[in-house]
């Protein structure tokens, strides 16, 4: 639920351009890892297999807490997209020992804000309370973790409300319906293809039993860490984890399949036509992820050749094609190279007023090509290694953001005690890996491209609207 | 820069910690007239420098809607010896961060960057600089332009955009907080447009510079006299009129979108009244305490009508509005429009009860610390503290101004502040 700050002030924004919203963090940023962590992070397991990061941040009386569970979308099963978050939802729908609208309550009593996240990956669960908050904290988050209530009045509410958000944040978006169009085109087998919402059809037809199944499924100490980051002590947030957390069972966790995605054998091109003014044209090409933090390369050599193309407003993609060429409005490229599923790197942009989707196609494939024969130039490489270590020291403000880069990490299968090996490798990248990169991914059979088609209005003089959009 | 020689630089200063009630916030003026407000800290490496300018979009003549957010765009991009791409690779070289925007009463320049001298210097070169050499080149001005317009019409077709500004016209039809860019309004401004908004507004009465972080007192004040040093002494600040208060309207637009946009308010607050701390504490039992709030559990929770659903304050120069947003599947606009009303209804004619009165002032009180725990948010608070003009001790006394407020109070400052004759009402998108 976005909350809103009395203090909310309405900046002038320019058009909006979707990210995957799978993450909360910048992708580059999301990467890599603090340069000071290690020497105040701690870790503990305890005995259920519940694992407890802490980090220590003595700047201010707060601390964040979260648990993450290592189920998200991509663990889903057909017929039932969308029950992760769906349960995210229901985590706040009350256990025997706090009701409905308990938990939220206590959060705000104790003067916490709390919310929680869902991503293909994951799902995660935080509260920011002053320090002496937390040991409450953690007795709500412990109940909740094998002790919810699932009432079936409840989860008819909440079904409801979970349909607004997918109206909300999808159905009524032109370019996130051409995201989660590209998305479902791109990959066929791989459980990435479903949004993480879930489809329509199958937020109608989800019964409360499914809910149950999932949370029995993976909602336990053997499936969850604990990411801690404020003004604590860490013996004493393991003590205080140990007390509640560690009555807690370990259970039997499913078998998880891999259903690898099958090589990509050509081309693969959409159309989706929405209400909107500005045509789009988003680009997937297929990239490796990292799973070997020392011996790959590529992941590392895609993230710096995604901040050479649009990392910051001097980056090729700003200077040449919004700049120079005037050929877009806006042009971007993202990549992310830690997932637990397959990697895409994406362009995409919207063409200026009288060029066309096709002609900014064009011009997004000529900036890869002109890297595939002449290279990246050193200091477009050195900028692009600077912005990425001003970015590490500025998430130290954060504890939120500190508290992310941990448990992001941890849900997908890297230990956070090699981020600054990730970051060392980073810092590694030579000109000539960039150069590879881009010639070994990005080519035709790889890719897929979709094309958002603007739709007029219907006229808004009073005439009834016509039925909505469809998906 | 070697990244680890700078790790063990900080994680020693990380144990300095920061004070519990309000920063310490210093204040002084630069020679030209600029007011500076230091709050000075040094945990981490980093500077946060705001520089706000009386310049909003409030400040437009009739006619040139548009031209306060392009001069805030195009000041960025360009300046006497530096063209837009020289001033970005400058910043990125040394991880700089600009950012900024403008609303009705402000114009923000914001500048993160690495305190180190030879990481500072040079971002803060490039903001002195833009402050004091912008060129507005005319070619830039034309790709700018074309970029707003195309951003406006896209922005047109959205929901969201129509339901705000039919809902900010009805609520301002005779004023400036009730304007709004539109493509013709920007595509009719010309380059003189915005060289003559920027000589106007742009000036030291005018604004106000907010430094954060890793700075000395002395190298502070250096700093802002440097960057203030070129910004025109020009006159004073014409305050912006009282707006009048509209008559209760309904208005209904049609749009293609699933789910129906409602918006319900009224010009209501302005910053330094004596009421705000009332309205906020009781805002929070009504709409603004997140999923512990009336609107809220009435609307999402008890009968799953929308996703989210909240109710605020924003205070300006001149009163702003009290809003109460929603958005729900189009079919039941009506009914969530009618049980919307009912909950405000309900809370202006009885007040909160005692239990939500505590619970509202134990999460805004217990939650404190929270406003304040990193750089970013203290620069937010310090910028709005000085360019508002509100009490240094502002933040100090935010608990035992909350502390202070009863049920009565409460009653009392909604029944002046939200008067049901005044509120407007806009649906997008409903049956």
């Amino acid at each position: 639920m976005p909350a809103r700050e009395p203090d909310t002030v309405k900046f002038y924004q320019k058009q909006f351009m979707p990210m995957p919203y799978a993450r909360l963090i910048p992708l580059l940023l999301a990467l890599a890892a603090p340069l000071a962590a290690l020497a105040d992070t701690f870790e503990q397991q305890l005995a259920n297999g519940l694992r407890i990061i802490v980090k220590e941040d003595h700047r201010a009386p707060t601390v964040a807490h979260m648990v993450w569970y290592r189920a998200g979308s991509m663990d889903e099963t057909n017929g039932r997209t969308g029950v992760a978050h769906v349960l995210e939802h229901m985590m706040f729908k009350g256990t025997p020992s706090a009701g409905p609208g308990e938990f939220s309550r206590r959060v705000a009593a104790a003067g916490g804000r709390d919310n929680a996240f869902t991503s293909r990956d994951y799902t995660a669960y935080f509260q920011q309370v002053p320090k002496q908050q937390l040991s409450e904290m953690m007795q709500l988050e412990a109940d909740r973790m094998r002790h919810l209530t699932l009432d079936p009045r409840e989860f008819a509410h909440e079904i409801k409300v979970v349909m607004e958000e997918r109206r909300w944040r999808t159905e009524d978006r032109p370019q996130s319906l051409l995201f989660e169009q590209l998305t479902a085109v791109a990959f066929q087998t791989h459980p990435y293809r479903v949004p993480i919402i879930g489809w329509m059809n199958d937020l109608e037809n989800l019964a409360p039993a499914d809910a149950r199944t999932w949370y029995d499924d993976w909602y336990a100490p053997n499936n969850a860490y604990l990411v801690v980051v404020g003004d604590v002590e860490h013996q004493e947030v393991f003590q205080l984890a140990e007390k509640h957390y560690g009555p807690l069972e370990a259970r039997q966790l499913p078998v998880r399949k891999p259903q690898d995605e099958p090589p990509q054998l050509g081309i693969r091109r959409l159309t989706v036509r929405a209400p909107a003014e500005l045509p789009m044209v988003m680009m997937a090409y297929k990239a490796p992820v990292i799973r070997n933090v020392d011996q790959d390369v590529d992941p590392y050599a895609l993230e710096m050749l995604a901040a050479v193309l649009a990392g910051h407003d001097a980056a090729r993609f700003s200077r040449h094609l919004i700049r120079q060429q005037r050929l877009a409005v806006e042009a971007t490229a993202s990549y992310d190279s830690t997932a637990r599923g397959p990697g895409i790197f994406y362009l995409y942009g919207s063409p200026s007023e009288g060029r066309t989707a096709a002609e900014l196609e064009a011009g997004l494939r000529a900036e890869i090509a002109d890297v595939q024969e002449n290279g990246v130039a050193a200091d477009e490489l050195v900028r692009a290694k600077a912005q990425l270590i001003a970015g590490q020291i500025y998430k130290l403000d954060s504890m939120f953001a500190q508290a992310m880069e941990i448990g992001q990490l941890e849900a997908v299968g890297i230990p956070y005690t090699l981020n600054r090996r990730l970051l060392e490798k980073l810092q590694a990248v030579t000109a000539e890996q960039v150069q590879a990169v881009a010639r070994k991914y990005f080519r035709d059979p790889q890719l897929t491209v979709a094309d958002l088609d603007p739709q007029p209005l219907p006229p808004a003089s009073g005439e009834r609207a016509p039925s909505a959009l469809r998906h | 820069m070697n990244p680890l020689k700078l790790l063990l630089c900080f994680s020693v200063a990380l144990a300095v910690p920061l004070a519990h009630s309000g920063p310490t916030i210093e204040r002084w003026q630069t020679t030209s007239g600029a007011r500076v407000f230091f709050v000075e800290n040094h945990a981490l490496p980093i500077l946060d420098v705001q520089v706000d300018f009386a310049a909003g979009t409030a400040r437009e003549r009739e006619g040139r809607a548009g031209v306060a957010a392009l001069t805030r765009e195009l000041i960025a991009l360009g300046v006497a010896g530096m063209d837009e791409t020289q001033i970005a690779s400058r910043l990125a070289d040394v991880g700089a961060r600009l950012s900024g925007g403008v609303d009705m009463d402000r114009a923000s320049l914001t500048l993160r960057t690495l305190s180190m001298a030879d990481k500072r210097a040079p971002a803060l070169d490039v903001l002195r600089a833009i402050l004091s050499t912008p060129q507005f080149p005319a070619d830039v001005f034309d790709r700018e332009k074309a970029r707003s317009v195309a951003a406006l019409k896209e922005a047109l077709t959205r929901p969201e955009t129509l339901a705000s500004r039919a809902f900010w016209s009805a609520m301002y039809p005779s004023h400036p907080y009730g304007r709004y860019a539109t493509p013709e309004s920007v595509s009719a401004l010309e380059r003189v447009d915005v060289v003559a908004f920027h000589s106007a507004n742009y000036t030291a009465p005018r604004a106000t510079v907010a430094i954060v972080g890793d700075l000395s007192r002395t190298q502070a004040e250096a700093l802002a006299e440097e960057l203030a040093a070129a910004l025109p002494p020009a006159p004073g600040l014409a305050a912006i009129a009282v707006p009048e208060l509209p008559a209760a309207s309904e208005q209904r637009i049609s749009h293609p979108a699933q789910q129906a946009h409602l918006l319900l308010g009224l010009p209501a607050l302005k910053r330094g009244d004596p009421d705000f701390f009332a309205l906020v504490v009781g805002n929070y039992s009504l709409g603004g305490g997140g999923f512990v709030s009336r609107l809220m559990k009435e609307v999402r929770d008890k009968r799953g009508l929308a996703y989210s659903v909240h109710s605020y304050f924003l205070p300006l120069a001149q009163p702003g509005p009290f809003q109460i947003g929603l958005q729900t599947k189009k079919a039941q606009a009506d009914d969530a429009l009618k049980l919307t009303r009912e909950v405000l209804q309900g809370f202006l004619e009885q007040g909160p009860s005692e239990d939500e009165l505590q619970a509202a002032k134990q999460n805004l009180i217990g939650s404190f610390p929270l406003r304040l725990d990193s750089n970013r948010k203290i620069l937010d608070s310090v910028a709005l503290i000085g360019f508002y003009r509100l009490p240094l001790d502002y933040l100090d006394r935010y608990p035992e101004n909350i502390e202070q407020v009863s049920v009565a109070d409460v009653k009392g400052a909604f029944s002046r502040h939200v008067r049901p004759q005044h509120l407007v009402t806009v649906i997008v998108g409903g049956e």
